[in-house]
């Protein structure tokens, strides 16, 4: 394991905690982890049902955050910055990949791809071509004019796969990505993934079941009822 | 960007847009429509007394509150020095139009041949000053009325004109060819023994009814008032129509007659005065400039005299366009407050079924104001498309309305009027409404957008 706080972790949980309040009911989600994610890797959060995965990536999202402990994210202290702060970190640093895609449905592939890229307030021929380059490296050069619902499963988490990576982010997070894909396209979208990752130097964490997908782990993190129970690595090649 | 993904979530849901679209565009053609029926009748009440009463009018000081009882007692002398003085002021003069003396008066009138009298109020003007100043129609609103005869004549100043109502209980409606006017029951008094020749007055006045026999198809009625030194007096007038008057009171009441009659009838062998000095302007907004420069000028010459505003001297017109106002003031509200929940309910059930979008946008970096914007910018837009579809419709409907050519009989008027809508100066309204509806559609979004913004996102990504 990557030792606690090390620069070379893209994520440094420390004691972190995320208790939920469902209407009086304590539920405790994550208790007390403490364990750092390694720069550039294929990293896996995998665990049965209920045992965190999700909450755990949201934490490292930036899209909530933890009840207790210090949590780090491309060396940034989580607490020490407001909602917009995050946002804006957000903005600058971490994509996300959806089971159900959530592309916008009034854009087409190539607006999708290009709506990070207005966020960051990046002008309109850097846009364009940056658009345009990241459509052709996930082989969707000629469906830029598509809207989602003329896509097949597949191609929509490519296009999802390009507006993660259109923004060059540090961090790029996936949850359960091929959940909704067959195991061909599965495999095919790993593949794109890892070839991304490679391209990018960028650092994928996910959540997963998929076997298919935890054997293409670098670093797999297994939790049960919210701890950290198990982790393994493998060497870099 | 924003306005693209805007308008494209709009035409996402075309059946739910479109119904508010329609909500808010029925609510500006019923704003468009009644606004401009509101400015006809405000500028047809303005059109009626700027006609009968000019904008201002220069009484002596005290007249308009007691002259009354005594109109001999509060006239104007001078009345041409004063005219002259007014007509030449290079600050006025460009402002005018007319200024004419009139005589206001009241006495007794009869039909002797059928030995019936009433009392009268009688008004004498300037035969053609009287034409001239019913011919002003700053606003376009009797374009479609035709011009009647004054009734009056420079070259006879026995000719006069009644309301229709006096004319009708004087026994004139087959004289004077009156429609609608119900034959006279036989009368159930005392007849007189006399019954068929004037009262048997003194006449102070030059007798005015020298050419009779020449005016022989023309009925006459005799007017009986007091002069200015308390003698009673009696001229003739001969009626040469009856004209509505737009209130019964009025009609059965009005006698319009030469200004030199009701100097004569009013001042007998004394001085002949006027008793007002109306003045009619090319256009109503300047009235308060040429009131100022007028009490300027008499305050400076050192003359007793007071100014009064057309207004002032018929309550009912501030009476009836403060009634409109409040009544369209109403409606407007009324319609404000549906498309505020049109719109409302509409970005709503939007922000409900687009929860995992914002979640989404949300989680890639778009801030709570971004989100908030967007929402405000779709219901701007919604506001926009059904205001505009909404005031170019209304305007369209205004426009055929008035080719129909309706017509009603107004409260408290005495014959029917033609039934229009503002259309040719309904610039402001339009505006006004177009921006009211669209700043109204903007502030229905912003409580939904509101709720959008404050989502967390966990929760929204979480939402199915």
């Amino acid at each position: 394991m990557t030792p606690q706080g090390s620069e070379d972790a893209v994520v440094s949980f420390h004691e972190v905690g995320k208790v939920y309040d469902d209407e009086g009911l304590r539920v405790t989600a994550v208790k007390n982890v403490s364990f750092d994610i390694p720069r550039k890797r294929f990293a896996m959060i995998v665990g049965p049902s209920g045992s965190g995965k999700t909450t755990l990536l949201n934490l490292v999202g930036c899209i909530d955050i933890p009840t207790s402990g210090r949590l780090e994210v491309c060396g940034q202290d989580m607490g020490a910055l407001d909602d917009r702060a995050l946002t804006d970190f957000r903005s600058k640093n971490v994509a996300f990949v959806f089971q159900s895609f959530n592309l916008f449905p009034v854009l087409t592939a190539y607006e999708n791809v290009e709506y990070p890229l207005l966020l960051l307030g990046i002008g309109g021929a850097e846009r364009r071509t940056r658009t345009l380059s990241m459509l052709d490296s996930v082989g969707l050069a000629d469906k830029g004019g598509h809207r989602p619902n003329q896509l097949s499963g597949g191609q929509k988490q490519r296009v999802a796969i390009a507006r993660a990576l259109v923004k060059n982010p540090a961090l790029v997070l996936a949850d359960e990505p091929t959940a909704n894909l067959d195991t061909h396209t599965g495999a095919e979208i790993i593949a794109l993934m890892r070839k991304a990752q490679r391209e990018h130097a960028a650092s994928f964490v996910f959540s997963t079941h998929d076997p298919q997908l935890i054997s293409h782990a670098d670093e797999t993190f297994v939790l049960r009822d919210g701890e950290l129970f198990d982790h393994r690595a493998r060497e870099a090649s | 960007m924003f306005l693209k993904i805007a308008f494209r979530n709009i035409l996402r849901n075309g059946r739910r847009s479109l119904m508010t679209l329609l909500a808010i565009a029925v609510g500006g053609i019923a704003i468009v429509l009644f606004g401009e029926f509101v400015g006809f009748v405000q500028a047809s009440l303005e059109t009626n007394a700027v006609q009968n009463v000019g904008h201002l009018t220069v009484f002596r000081r005290g007249f308009f509150d007691y002259g009354a009882g005594d109109p001999a007692g509060f006239g104007i002398a001078n009345y041409e020095e004063v005219t002259g003085l007014v007509e030449n002021d290079p600050e006025i003069r460009p402002f005018l139009d007319v200024i004419t003396p009139t005589v206001s008066l009241s006495g007794v009138i009869g039909n002797f041949e059928i030995d019936t009298s009433k009392t009268f109020l009688g008004t004498g003007y300037v035969p053609e000053d009287r034409e001239k100043m019913q011919r002003w129609d700053e606003h376009g609103v009797a374009q479609r009325r035709v011009l009647q005869d004054s009734g009056l004549r420079a070259d006879d100043e026995s000719r006069g004109v009644v309301g229709v109502g006096l004319a009708r209980v004087l026994g004139l409606c087959a004289p004077l060819h009156i429609a609608d006017c119900p034959a006279r029951p036989a009368p159930t008094t005392w007849v007189a023994p006399n019954a068929g020749s004037a009262p048997d007055v003194p006449r102070e006045g030059v007798d005015n009814d020298a050419a009779a026999g020449a005016k022989a198809d023309v009925p006459r009625l005799d007017m009986l008032a007091a002069t200015a030194n308390g003698a009673p007096n009696v001229m003739s007038l001969y009626v040469t129509r009856a004209e509505p008057q737009g209130a019964r009171e009025l009609d059965d009441n009005v006698v319009v007659m030469s200004f030199t009659l009701a100097q004569k009838l009013l001042y007998g062998r004394g001085e002949h005065q006027a008793t007002g000095l109306v003045l009619q302007l090319h256009r109503t907004e300047d009235l308060a400039r040429v009131r100022g420069r007028l009490e300027a000028l008499f305050r400076a010459h050192g003359l007793d005299l007071e100014v009064r505003d057309f207004a002032e001297r018929q309550p009912f017109y501030r009476q009836a366009v403060g009634m409109f106002s409040a009544i369209f003031l109403f409606i407007a509200l009324i319609m404000g407050v549906i498309v505020l929940f049109t719109v409302v309910n509409t970005m709503g059930t939007s922000v409900v079924e687009r929860t995992s979008e914002i979640g989404t946008a949300r989680a890639m970096g778009l801030r709570r104001t971004g989100v908030r914007r967007l929402f405000v910018l779709e219901g701007s837009i919604l506001g926009a498309f059904g205001a505009t579809a909404g005031v170019a419709t209304g305007q369209i409907v205004a426009m055929a309305f008035n080719r129909a050519g309706a017509t009603w009989t107004p409260p408290g008027s005495a014959a029917p009027v033609p039934l229009e809508v503002l259309t040719a100066h309904a610039g402001g309204l339009l505006a006004g409404v177009w921006v009211g509806l669209v700043v109204m559609a903007t502030i229905a979004a912003v409580v939904p957008a509101n709720r959008a913004a404050r989502l967390q996102v966990v929760d929204a990504l979480r939402h199915v």
